[in-house]
């Protein structure tokens, strides 16, 4: 029997070609510089590789990225859930202005984030001869470091609890007030449990861009080897220093974690649609 | 809004506690990390005089990084928009094989370290790379030529462009289509005349968002660019090239004309978005 083609059907060479052209862009474009990564590692063999991660500095940047990490990323979590609170609970003036201020540091170069904390706490920056008079190291330094993390990795928890939070209201809370529970009860046991998947999804994006971030932290990190090289750093230094074997194993440990990023992602986004705010029901 | 200004109060009661704590410590926190570097960044360029920040951004090395920059990475959205609609249109209308594989795949540019993707994506353009070979027998130099910079950019840009086409278009029902198909249209006069402006304001968006990323993008670019000053230097490795020289002011300089930039094309950005969607 033939069947008809649909009024909204597209011709079906028309879709053989999308779908061909489709495949091709991602594999040519996304797949290939994944493989690349992996294969550049192994290409003297996996003891090379391994032998190259074992490397004082290549140890010492693993631990100052997870350091950088274990602190800027609970900071975002704070400041997220704070801000969310705030925006989602109460009604006040300027809501909507402090929103996109917010959203402000995605359009801002990670480079030009790196250069503010340098006309700030540089040498020839505002409190830098101050600094330098109390001995107190921000730039070249890990405080540094964890400030411009911090600045690109600012709006990645609040922007997915605030949609979250403001479509869940604030009746719930209210009831729980009413009936005698203080304002941190109420947020443990009410507010908590209906935004932990939103909250998970938030700080498995900003982990991920906090131990990935190049550009600000290469601004700030003046490159002291075994010092202030974060992984991302280490992997320029190493490509640069014609070390490409090296490079890439530091560059595929880095590639491991963007792949369990987007796993668990994938997972979350499948698994638990209707707890993630709205921009992920697709 | 208006409701709230009556009688004077900037906010509405609320049973609810922690409305000091939360907002004083959202705006503590704004201002120490975002608020004040930026205003930091905004003054430091003034100690050279009107006439001396005039003079910084416009000598011909920044100039010509400028357009490096703002070139490369308005030819990479242009790009992503044609190519970002055709995979989301095939990720939310077709089945395919490895589509869901495919669809989490868009997010790698998100998730994968810059530095990583830059090393990747030299090496694979690279006169010896995988891609760059056969792209070396048809007499084209990809890697450190400012193409080098648009390929990097488009891989930064793509999933911008995706992600916000695909919810708007699985929002789209059929009806619209069929209304069209019925009244005698053929495919593509419906995809020209009834899908695609309702389509506007999200492309817009998406290809605005590439566009931004990719203007200040650092780590993607700097390996394949080549880095040569006058043709593939962009903007942002100038402030770095400035700040190692320890010309601060230089730095900030480039640094606020590519701030100011880019609030304007966000500016922009929002106008057109409202123009699309009168105009849908």
């Amino acid at each position: 029997m033939k069947t008809m083609r649909g009024a909204t059907e597209d011709h079906p060479l028309m879709k053989l070609g999308l779908i061909g052209l489709t495949i091709a862009f991602v594999a040519l474009f996304l797949f290939l510089p994944l493989i690349v990564v992996f294969s550049a590692a192994l290409d003297k063999g996996i003891g090379i590789a391994l032998h190259a991660l074992t490397d004082p500095d290549a140890l010492s940047s693993i631990k100052l990225t997870l350091i950088v990490a274990a602190i800027a990323v609970p900071a975002n979590v704070i400041f997220g859930v704070a801000a969310a609170w705030a925006v989602a609970k109460y009604d006040f003036v300027g809501k909507s202005f402090l929103v996109s201020l917010i959203d402000l540091p995605f359009s801002v170069s990670p480079v030009v984030a790196g250069l503010s904390y340098v006309l700030i706490f540089g040498m020839q920056g505002w409190i830098g001869p101050w600094l330098r008079d109390h001995d107190i190291r921000i730039i070249f330094a890990l405080p540094g470091i964890v400030l411009a993390t911090v600045f690109v990795t600012f709006p990645f928890v609040a922007r997915e609890l605030i949609p979250l939070m403001v479509d869940q209201g604030r009746d719930e809370e209210e009831a729980a007030v009413s009936l005698g529970a203080t304002g941190w009860q109420t947020f443990f046991r009410v507010t908590l449990p209906s935004i932990k998947w939103g909250l998970l999804y938030g700080v498995l994006l900003c982990n991920a861009r906090a131990m990935g971030e190049f550009g600000a932290v290469a601004v700030v990190s003046g490159h002291i080897r075994g010092l202030t090289d974060t992984m991302p750093l280490q992997v320029e230094v190493l490509y640069n220093d014609y070390q490409f074997v090296a490079a890439f194993a530091v560059a595929s440990l880095l590639a491991m974690l963007a792949l369990v990023t987007l796993t668990v992602k994938s997972l979350l986004e499948w698994r638990y649609a209707d707890e993630l705010s709205a921009i992920h029901r697709h | 809004m208006a409701a709230l200004t009556i009688g004077g109060a900037w906010r509405r009661p609320s049973s609810l506690p922690g409305f000091g704590l939360s907002l004083g410590f959202t705006l503590f926190y704004l201002s120490a990390i975002v608020l004040i570097p930026l205003a930091a960044l905004i003054i430091r360029p003034w100690e050279l005089g009107f006439s001396g920040f005039i003079s910084a951004v416009t000598a011909p090395r920044v100039l010509a990084a400028l357009e490096v920059s703002f070139g490369t990475a308005a030819i990479a959205a242009i790009i992503n928009m044609f190519f970002g609609l055709l995979v989301a249109w095939a990720l939310v209308r077709y089945n395919f094989p490895f589509k869901k594989l495919i669809d989490a795949l868009i997010d790698l540019p998100f998730a994968l370290p810059t530095s990583v993707a830059g090393i990747a994506l030299c090496t694979l353009y690279a006169q010896n790379g995988w891609l760059g070979a056969p792209l070396a027998w048809l007499g084209i130099k990809a890697a450190f030529t400012p193409l080098g910079i648009v390929i990097a950019l488009i891989f930064i840009g793509m999933p911008f462009v995706v992600r916000t086409l695909q919810p708007v278009l699985s929002d789209l029902g059929r009806e619209p289509e069929e209304a069209s198909a019925t009244l005698g249209a053929n495919r593509f006069q419906t995809f020209r005349r009834v899908v695609l402006p309702t389509l506007g304001p999200a492309i817009i968006t998406g290809t605005g968002l590439a566009f931004a990323r990719a203007i200040g993008e650092y780590g993607s670019v700097i390996f394949i660019a080549g880095n040569l000053p006058m043709r593939s230097e962009i903007a942002p490795l100038l402030i770095v090239i400035k700040l190692e020289e320890y010309d601060y002011a230089g730095a900030a300089a480039i640094g606020v004309v590519m701030l100011a930039i880019s609030f304007l094309a966000l500016f922009a950005l929002n106008a057109l978005q409202a123009w699309a969607y009168e105009n849908r």
